[in-house]
């Protein structure tokens, strides 16, 4: 089975700064992948490379066998690769539903029609009593959906999830990893970053793990979790200690 | 009835000032009726720059330029080519729609952003004036007069007699330009702009071609300013650099729609019903004050210290112009109207 999205030596560097450095990594389809690392290690930096956001200084990157390494971000948008933002932006003077009708705009002819869709992917991520307000009243929480209806509204193949999680409640994560599952079942494929372990590892499917910009695992959450080199790099003993 | 419900409001209203303002003739007489005009005419020119200035967030210091090109272009054809106004019009919105395209593809190619977005429109609006003033092929800087033509007539666009002409050709423009403005934006397009303005990286991710819809936004906001520029020549009848290429022109187009609200719908309109016939009124006390302020007799420039003052004002205390005001007081008021019809509250 060929794979959805293939990173091949993939690597950006800032000036003398190597970000991220030749990273190998397939996606599958409908597969989860959690990409865990510690702060700097360069997971939003790739994430923005697969985005399109930056051009990487090496390395190719190729959907459904086709080299996407140099396209825009709008262009990789419209082909079914969409995205979150670690610090989310909202069209904050916009309602929640016009926020998602300029995503459901892209695979759908006419006003009424986008505008029904983004109703469905507003219910769907569980927003639809907010769906006529300004994107600026919502709560953090409902800031993350916000994000994850808008990526969702270009019905894309693989969703790219940067830390969706942060600076929500243990119960408010709970919801969102549920979300995701569903998003999942759903057939979308998802490539998420996330630091809150407990949601990563019962997540994923396989799990990579960056550290100063290099993939230096990538395997069965279980497998990761007891990996030396990973535990000492980012986990450290104390997660070790919580596993057993 | 409830076919008329599922017509937008905006529309509704556009069709009302249509009866409103199109009786103003009947009852105003010729000072009043030209206080209604350039109401009007200010209130079209706001419009057309809150498309790009307003609804795309991209803040035009130099509107005078496309203002200019509709001017001249309408001018040059009719008194050299001895072709209608109406076609030189149409000629000069295209113009200056490409040209409008030309400058927002430069801008926008190069990641010119914000003031220095505004710096730029500013400095290439100058750059065409100062170029006007030396094309010997429309007169420099010493201008063109339009030949007047005896009594009425509409292909070549002057009303000797019946000035109330000039007054529906730009209630009629008006209202055109407000009904392609709600278009937009109730649209894809609207949509797009907006999403560019709020936040182009979040837009981009979404599939929004950002440089393409800026460049549109541009391109739509020149051309419908052009077309004032050519009212303006067939009303004063006579054109210098100065007069349509100025800064105070472009500082008189986008101080309309500040004042009055902006990226929204009515907003220019607001603004130029407030600030026009305070402008007029201003002009009208310096030609003649009143003994205590005999000082300021004949001096030029005091309504645009007025304007200056209400802008300082209108930025600092209603950021989103007076119709952001209103709503917010508007809301203020059901608000308390709410809670004291129900005191429990259920938030």
């Amino acid at each position: 089975m060929t794979p959805l999205l293939n990173l091949k030596g993939l690597t950006k560097r800032f000036g003398g700064l190597v970000a991220v450095n030749d990273v190998n990594l397939t996606l599958g389809k409908e597969e989860i992948l959690g990409l865990i690392g510690p702060n700097g290690a360069g997971k939003t930096t790739l994430f923005n490379m697969i985005s399109g956001t930056y051009l990487p200084t090496s390395g190719q990157i190729l959907f459904e066998d086709k080299d996407i390494t140099d396209l825009p971000p709008h262009k990789i948008a419209s082909l079914g690769i969409s995205r979150t933002f670690q610090l989310v932006k909202p069209f904050a003077k916009l309602t929640v539903v016009d926020n998602v009708m300029i995503g459901t705009f892209l695979r759908t002819r006419g006003n009424k029609q986008a505008r029904e869709k983004a109703r469905e992917v507003v219910k769907f991520v569980g927003l639809e009593q907010y769906a006529d307000r300004p994107a600026h009243n919502l709560t953090t929480s409902g800031r993350k959906r916000l994000e994850l209806a808008r990526a969702l509204a270009l019905e894309p193949k693989i969703l790219l999830l940067d830390e969706v999680m942060a600076g929500l409640t243990p119960t408010e994560s709970l919801a969102i990893v549920e979300l995701i599952r569903a998003i999942r079942e759903a057939g979308i494929t998802i490539l998420v970053i996330e630091h809150v372990m407990k949601a990563i590892m019962s997540l994923s499917d396989r799990v990579a793990v960056l550290h100063h910009g290099e993939l230096i695992a990538i395997d069965l959450p279980a497998e990761v979790t007891s990996d030396e080199r990973v535990i000492e790099a980012y986990l450290g003993e104390e997660f070790e200690i919580a596993a057993n | 009835m409830n076919r008329l419900r599922q017509i937008p409001g905006d529309y509704l209203a556009v069709a009302a000032l249509l009866v409103v303002l199109g009786t103003l003739p009947f009852f105003l007489d010729r000072f009043y009726l030209s206080l209604a005009l350039l109401i009007l005419f200010w209130a079209y020119l706001g419009n057309a720059w809150n498309i790009m200035g307003g609804y795309t967030g991209l803040f035009s210091f130099g509107h005078a330029m496309f203002y200019g090109i509709g001017a001249y272009t309408s001018t040059v054809l009719l008194v050299d080519y001895a072709i209608s106004p109406w076609v030189g019009m149409l000629a000069g919105a295209i113009l200056a729609g490409l040209f409008g395209a030309f400058v927002g593809f430069l801008l926008s190619r190069f990641g010119v952003r914000g003031h220095f977005f505004a710096l730029g429109t500013f400095a290439i609006a100058e750059m065409v004036r100062l170029l006007a003033t030396e094309f010997e092929f429309i007169n420099t800087s010493i201008g063109i007069h339009i030949p007047l033509v005896r009594g009425d007539s509409w292909i070549r666009l002057q009303f000797e007699e019946t000035f109330a002409n000039y007054y529906y050709v730009i209630l009629i423009l008006f209202l055109i330009g407000q009904i392609i403005t709600i278009t937009i934006v109730r649209n894809k397009l609207g949509y797009y702009f907006q999403a560019i303005r709020e936040n182009e990286e979040a837009a981009a991710s979404l599939g929004v071609n950002a440089l393409r819809y800026k460049v549109i936004s541009v391109a739509i906001s020149a051309a419908l300013t052009a077309i004032a520029g050519s009212f303006f020549a067939q009303y004063f009848l006579f054109i210098d650099p100065t007069i349509v290429f100025g800064v105070s022109v472009s500082v008189q187009i986008l101080l309309r729609p500040i004042v009055g609200g902006v990226g929204t719908i009515w907003g220019p309109f607001v603004g130029a019903l407030l600030l026009t016939p305070l402008a007029e009124f201003t002009r009208s006390v310096v030609r003649k004050p009143p003994s205590f302020l005999d000082f300021i007799e004949g001096r030029a420039g005091v309504d645009v210290m007025l304007f200056g003052a209400i802008l300082i004002i209108v930025v600092l205390f209603m950021p989103d112009g007076l119709i952001g005001a209103g709503k917010r007081i508007w809301r203020r008021f059901k608000k308390q109207n709410d809670t004291t019809a129900q005191p429990q509250g259920t938030d």
